[in-house]
């Protein structure tokens, strides 16, 4: 069995946000005082045990959570191995992204602050910081880019049922890109009442510690329901997909420092890793700053951050979380890809052979299953990360 | 004695420095227009190096930055634009920027060829203080060129006393925290640069965000010793029409000369 190099960097980034070279806080004097009192209060309040009692409680009757573990036997069977769903497609809103904004909002209160503002690109995120928003009676903004509105209709209209402004990001590629530079505009604004849900493991430190701190409860509830199932708390390899990259930053985080437990990041390859229509950023990309930390980033020779693409809206980013960029370089995580084909293929069989409809987002991790070369005796977990009721209109152009 | 530290011993009052993109609007035009805002009464000039994310700047700036990248400027098509600039440029330039396109270009192969060009100083928004104090302050000062930090009402009065010392020729202060190019009220932010004056910094402070005309001109610099026009100035020339007229009208509008 291989050995993954592993070391304490990977859960807990330097005091200034690094994870090797990659992280810090690339920001203007602007956002200095909101960040700064993030980053020197975030570990004390989440270790808070008030705070873990709301959290945790939240988590349980608001969520849902503990989410199943599913051993998925056609899947396994056909694939030479066993293959467990870490089934986060039955959170509350219908994905991961509502564990950090559970864990946001109650930080936000105890931050004083009145008004949220987050980005979002497939949507998913959006809907968890509007529902978190309306659960806590606060106001949401949420940006979005112009392209993803039209492409995932239904979660807008869901923001705007639950009270969120919808505000559409024109600049650039109009994605998740333009809107998270919108997004972070909006905050240097307004920064005395206002709280920025960041919903990946990107960003300015200590976003990418503190997302994955809250996700980090995927791999905390994998571990004691593998310990249930089959006695060992460890899988042979966890496998989630990555856009910025919580779902597998909640999915890895307790396996990081395991040697014996392979960890699989799957980026969206478009049309072709290298067909110019793309968004396999470890494979693409080059050391750079984006939205304020330092990672890998699709970019010019000359330093412009390019227009990404996937058929995902959720991974159709030019950049990926520090954590990653650092798994990725220590050769820590395995870095594979799916195409927007492969993951459509991905989602109608899943659907077809387990009766779950992936997101388009979730169905690229299933797409590198049959390319592992897996054997009898592993175990494998997949992050399910959300639902694919959002992509309805997409996979019905290809019934 | 810097350029920079030699404009303010020269003149202590109304100093007027004025940004402008690289590259815009065409991308041949960075001379002329470098060239009129020195004739028209600019005392320094802010040459702002596009880039596709412009956390800082407001949409007028962004527009201009991403029609300046449209029309194929970059890092080493601007250093070869301004390579003789001292000809017939005497006013200080300093380079305002990201960090993305200078990392890529070689951050220490960046402030040498700008003090070749003769740049005086250097505004990178996005490079905080620790990344300054840990790594990039000392290339910066090994290649003679002045680092300008931003200041804003939310930043507390130790730490502005630490950006000033570490700052050269002037500090920036932000006229509140905002991207550039939204209206500000003046009543407030003349109490943050009375608030800033009475800390008896070791350098001079521009204001900038906001000032757009002659009236906010003019209420800045009743307690500083100048000023910083950008999106205006930029508002006005994305209009259009012939650069030199464009950039007198203005300046003297500003100016009220």
């Amino acid at each position: 069995m291989p050995l993954f190099n592993v070391n304490d960097n990977y859960q807990n980034p330097t005091a200034e946000g690094y994870y090797g070279d990659f992280g810090g806080a690339y920001i203007p004097e602007m956002l200095y005082g909101n960040v700064e009192t993030l980053k020197t209060q975030y570990l004390q309040i989440m270790q808070d045990p008030i705070f873990q009692a709301e959290f945790q409680q939240l988590l349980k009757d608001y969520v849902g959570r503990p989410t199943p573990l599913f051993l998925a036997e056609r899947l396994s069977k056909e694939i030479g191995a066993t293959i467990y769903l870490k089934r986060e497609d039955l959170c509350h809103t219908g994905a991961h992204k509502i564990n950090n904004t559970i864990g946001q909002i109650i930080l936000a209160q105890k931050l004083g602050k009145k008004k949220i503002i987050a980005e979002t690109g497939a949507g998913q995120h959006g809907v968890a910081t509007a529902t978190v928003c309306a659960l806590k009676g606060m106001e949401c903004v949420v940006y979005m880019g112009e392209k993803d509105i039209e492409r995932q209709a239904p979660n807008v209209a869901r923001m705007k049922m639950l009270g969120a402004t919808v505000i559409p990001a024109k600049s650039g590629s109009k994605t998740l890109k333009d809107a998270t530079n919108e997004a972070i505009r909006a905050w240097i604004n307004e920064p005395n009442e206002t709280h920025y849900i960041i919903g990946s493991v990107v960003g300015p430190h200590p976003y990418p510690d503190m997302v994955a701190r809250f996700q980090s409860v995927i791999s905390e509830e994998i571990r004691k329901q593998l310990k249930e199932k089959t006695g060992t708390e460890l899988p042979t390899h966890v496998v989630a997909c990555v856009g910025g990259g919580s779902n597998a930053a909640g999915a890895f985080y307790h396996f990081l420092n395991e040697p014996t437990v392979q960890l699989v990041a799957v980026e969206a390859a478009g049309h072709g890793v290298h067909s110019g229509l793309s968004a396999a950023t470890t494979q693409l990309g080059t050391p750079g700053i984006l939205h304020g930390s330092k990672s890998i980033v699709m970019q010019t020779s000359d330093g412009q951050v390019v227009e990404p693409h996937s058929i995902s809206a959720g991974l159709d980013y030019p950049g990926i979380g520090p954590l990653h960029a650092y798994l990725y370089e220590s050769k820590r995580g395995t870095f594979l890809s799916a195409t927007d084909e492969e993951a459509l293929a991905s989602a109608f069989h899943l659907s077809k052979i387990e009766g779950i409809i992936p997101a388009l987002e979730t169905a690229h991790a299933f797409s590198v299953l049959p390319k592992m070369n897996l054997k009898a005796s592993d175990v494998v977990v997949v992050c399910l990360s959300g639902r694919g009721d959002k992509d309805l209109a997409t996979y019905m152009e290809h019934l | 004695m810097s350029n920079l530290e030699l404009v303010f011993k020269e003149k202590s009052k109304r100093i007027l420095n004025v940004y402008c993109t690289a590259g815009y609007p065409a991308l041949d035009s960075t001379m002329k227009v470098m060239a009129s805002l020195q004739k028209n009464g600019a005392d320094i000039i802010e040459l702002g190096m596009p880039y596709s994310d412009p956390l800082a700047d407001g949409e007028v700036i962004q527009l201009s930055s991403m029609k300046a990248l449209a029309n194929g400027m970059n890092i080493a098509v601007l250093f070869e634009q301004i390579q003789d600039m001292r000809k017939s440029i005497s006013i200080p330039v300093i380079l305002m920027g990201y960090m993305n396109p200078i990392l890529q270009y070689g951050f220490e192969a960046f402030c040498k060829k700008a003090k070749e060009v003769g740049i005086d100083g250097l505004i990178l928004p996005d490079l905080p203080l620790f990344e300054f104090e840990d790594a990039y302050g000392k290339i910066i000062k090994e290649n003679g060129l002045d680092f300008i930090f931003l200041v804003t009402p939310e930043t507390p009065d130790q730490r502005v006393k630490k950006l000033d010392s570490l700052s050269n020729g002037f500090l920036y202060a932000v006229s509140s925290s905002a991207t550039t190019g939204k209206d500000k009220d003046f009543n407030v932010v003349a109490q943050y640069l009375q608030k800033l004056q009475a800390l008896q910094l070791k350098n001079p402070i521009l204001v900038g965000f906001g000032i757009k005309d002659k009236a906010t001109f003019d209420a800045a610099t009743v307690h500083t010793q100048g000023a910083i026009i950008g999106s205006a100035y930029i508002q006005q020339l994305s209009k259009g029409g012939d650069i030199e007229t464009i950039t007198s009208q203005f300046l003297n509008s500003v100016l009220g000369a």
